[in-house]
């Protein structure tokens, strides 16, 4: 043990210490002055404008005890707009879904002209308000706009009831999937897909042997942030929804009703609802990436 | 070679190019592009005059400085913190920092309607921040200073997720050769660090920025929605389709894309100066 102690003194690199004694930092740190206070500006910004809100949410939904909390979610207004809230997004994800993974094969496994426009159009979505999401359904199939005339003589509703809904639902989050998938798929290349092909494979089967295998991890993220997005999405839905209590109201505008009415308690217990859905999104994201090592490679 | 040049891609053995790009191209035409293309075709059947009027009437010319103008200064405030928030996650190991690094994307995964009430609730007269503010004279909630704080609060994670890898990726040998040549922590940090931040910072701001012009959600809960005060653009924009003024919303929401579109482009452009400007 003493003996042990002794060498590895004599390996520390003493010298080069000495030989500069005034550095005492490493040259990519700053103080620990400096240090600490970053961390403490960080960690302070964070808390006050992002965990703050978070924790509110569970706070004021609490407020009134369990029984009010839960009693929030039998009322029929309620339980309706979960079941639409539920049925939008298991229409929206899979559609943008299937479409991710078609847009990322084209851009990904082949090079052609004009591929950055596309991925730039796919991206178009995230920099509309939502709102002008919502009013260019409207536009097109409301009884002022271009197809409302014949939607009316034949008697198909779809704005102000669940088709526009599951619509506007699909627009916000049309780019989701496909963003996720393409920077992954562009990295992993086109050499295994290739491989598969010249071994004789059909490209049903290089595409669920060989690329679904790859990809799966991202396309699940993908999905979780997607389906996030398409349970809580509020401007553009509430653009199209008409607010028909109980048959054009999802969660969000739900809650929105509720608070309007001064029904707090209420409204924050089924808000609770989405923040808990966003919570479990974020650790499952969290594991995920831990998974991908996206970060660190 | 030469007609493989002159074709417009490149071939290839794997299947499905044909199939993939037309299923690609026939959907984002049916649910994005002939929509938006269906916006301004409606805003160019009022003429030129009609569209000019709407858009330069006093409630709209405000409320697109109220949307515009605080979606600036809250994307300045989120350039700011945010490098400082994807410094601090990048160079400090801390207890805990893989959960404050999760607690980033609260305002991605977080319903828009939900950040709405809670900020409210939170700067409200008698809310947590809120109750600490009334005796200074200051009131956040139903002013122009809410949709300032809900602006921050959406835009943060654009700017720590842009920055953050590059931040990442940025070699130790340049600060190293700056430190070496006897520049001090602050030179490093100003002449080294920040301009090979920059161009991913400008992004980060962009689309901080571009989501707050829009934002809708978030806001209308906080802001009071007083005309000419705190009423945002996407707000009269609801505002007038629920009094059936069709042609006016779509002239607001037409002033809107192009507006943030050439703010967007002109970013890029700067982006792009500054790339080139760094290789050189």
């Amino acid at each position: 043990m003493l003996v042990e102690a002794q060498t590895s003194d004599m390996l520390l690199p003493i010298p080069v210490a000495a030989a500069r004694p005034q550095a005492a930092l490493a040259p990519r740190e700053e103080s620990p002055a400096v240090r600490l206070a970053l961390t403490a500006v960080a960690l302070a910004f964070l808390g006050l404008f992002i965990v703050l809100p978070l924790v509110v949410v569970f706070s004021e939904a609490l407020q009134k005890g369990a029984a009010f909390y839960f009693s929030a979610f039998a009322e029929p207004a309620a339980t309706a707009a979960i079941r639409l809230t539920l049925l939008t997004a298991a229409i929206a994800v899979p559609v943008n879904l299937v479409f991710g993974v078609t847009a990322a094969w084209a851009i990904t496994k082949f090079e052609f002209r004009g591929k950055s426009f596309l991925i730039t159009l796919i991206d178009l979505p995230f920099s509309v308000s939502p709102v002008i999401s919502g009013l260019v359904f409207v536009l097109l199939f409301g009884l002022q706009g271009w197809l409302g005339p014949w939607l009316a003589e034949n008697d198909i509703k779809i704005v102000f009831a669940v088709p526009g809904i599951v619509l506007a639902t699909i627009f916000v989050t049309f780019p989701f999937v496909a963003r996720e998938l393409i920077p992954l798929m562009q990295e992993q290349g086109t050499a295994e897909e290739e491989a598969a092909i010249v071994l004789g494979a059909s490209g049903w089967q290089t595409f669920w042997r060989v690329t679904l295998p790859n990809i799966k991890w991202g396309l699940l993220y993908g999905v979780l942030l997607c389906n996030a997005r398409a349970m809580g999405e509020f401007g553009a839905v509430s653009v199209v929804s008409g607010h028909i209590r109980g048959l054009t109201n999802t969660m969000p505008l739900h809650i929105e009703i509720l608070y309007n009415e001064y029904n707090f308690a209420a409204a924050f217990a089924v808000a609770s609802l989405l923040a808990l859905l966003a919570l479990v999104t974020l650790v499952a994201k969290s594991l995920l990436e831990l998974r991908l090592d996206r970060r660190k490679p | 070679m030469t007609t493989a040049r002159l074709t417009w891609r490149q071939p290839s053995v794997i299947p499905g190019f044909g199939i993939t790009l037309g299923v690609t191209v026939t959907w984002l035409s049916l649910i994005v592009l002939i929509p938006l293309a269906g916006l301004f075709l409606k805003s160019a059947t009022l003429g030129w005059g009609k569209f000019f009027e709407a858009i330069t009437s006093p409630r709209v010319l405000a409320a697109l400085e109220i949307s515009f103008g605080i979606a600036l200064a809250a994307a300045t405030v989120n350039a700011v913190f945010g490098l400082i928030v994807a410094w601090v996650l990048v160079r400090y190991d801390f207890p805990g920092r893989r959960v404050v690094d999760a607690i980033v994307d609260i305002p991605f995964a977080l319903p828009t309607a939900v950040a709405g009430i809670a900020l409210t609730a939170l700067y409200a007269e008698n809310g947590w921040i809120g109750g600490l503010l009334e005796p200074l004279g200051i009131r956040v909630s139903f002013t122009p200073l809410g949709i300032f704080v809900a602006l921050i609060f959406i835009g943060l994670p654009f700017v720590v997720r842009t920055v953050q890898p590059v931040l990442e990726d940025l070699e130790p040998e340049i600060e190293e050769a700056a430190a070496s040549l006897g520049a001090t922590r602050r030179q490093t940090f100003l002449r080294v660090i920040l301009p090979t931040l920059f161009p991913a910072l400008a992004t980060g701001y962009a689309l901080a920025f571009s989501r707050a012009v829009g934002e809708y959600g978030s806001v209308i809960f906080i802001a009071g929605n007083m005309p000419l005060v705190s009423e945002i653009a996407p707000l009269l924009i609801v505002i007038r389709l629920n009094e059936f003024a069709y042609a006016e919303a779509t002239a607001i929401a037409v002033a809107m894309l192009i507006a943030s579109f050439a703010l967007l482009l002109a970013i890029n452009l700067l982006q792009r100066w500054a790339r080139s400007r760094g290789r050189g």
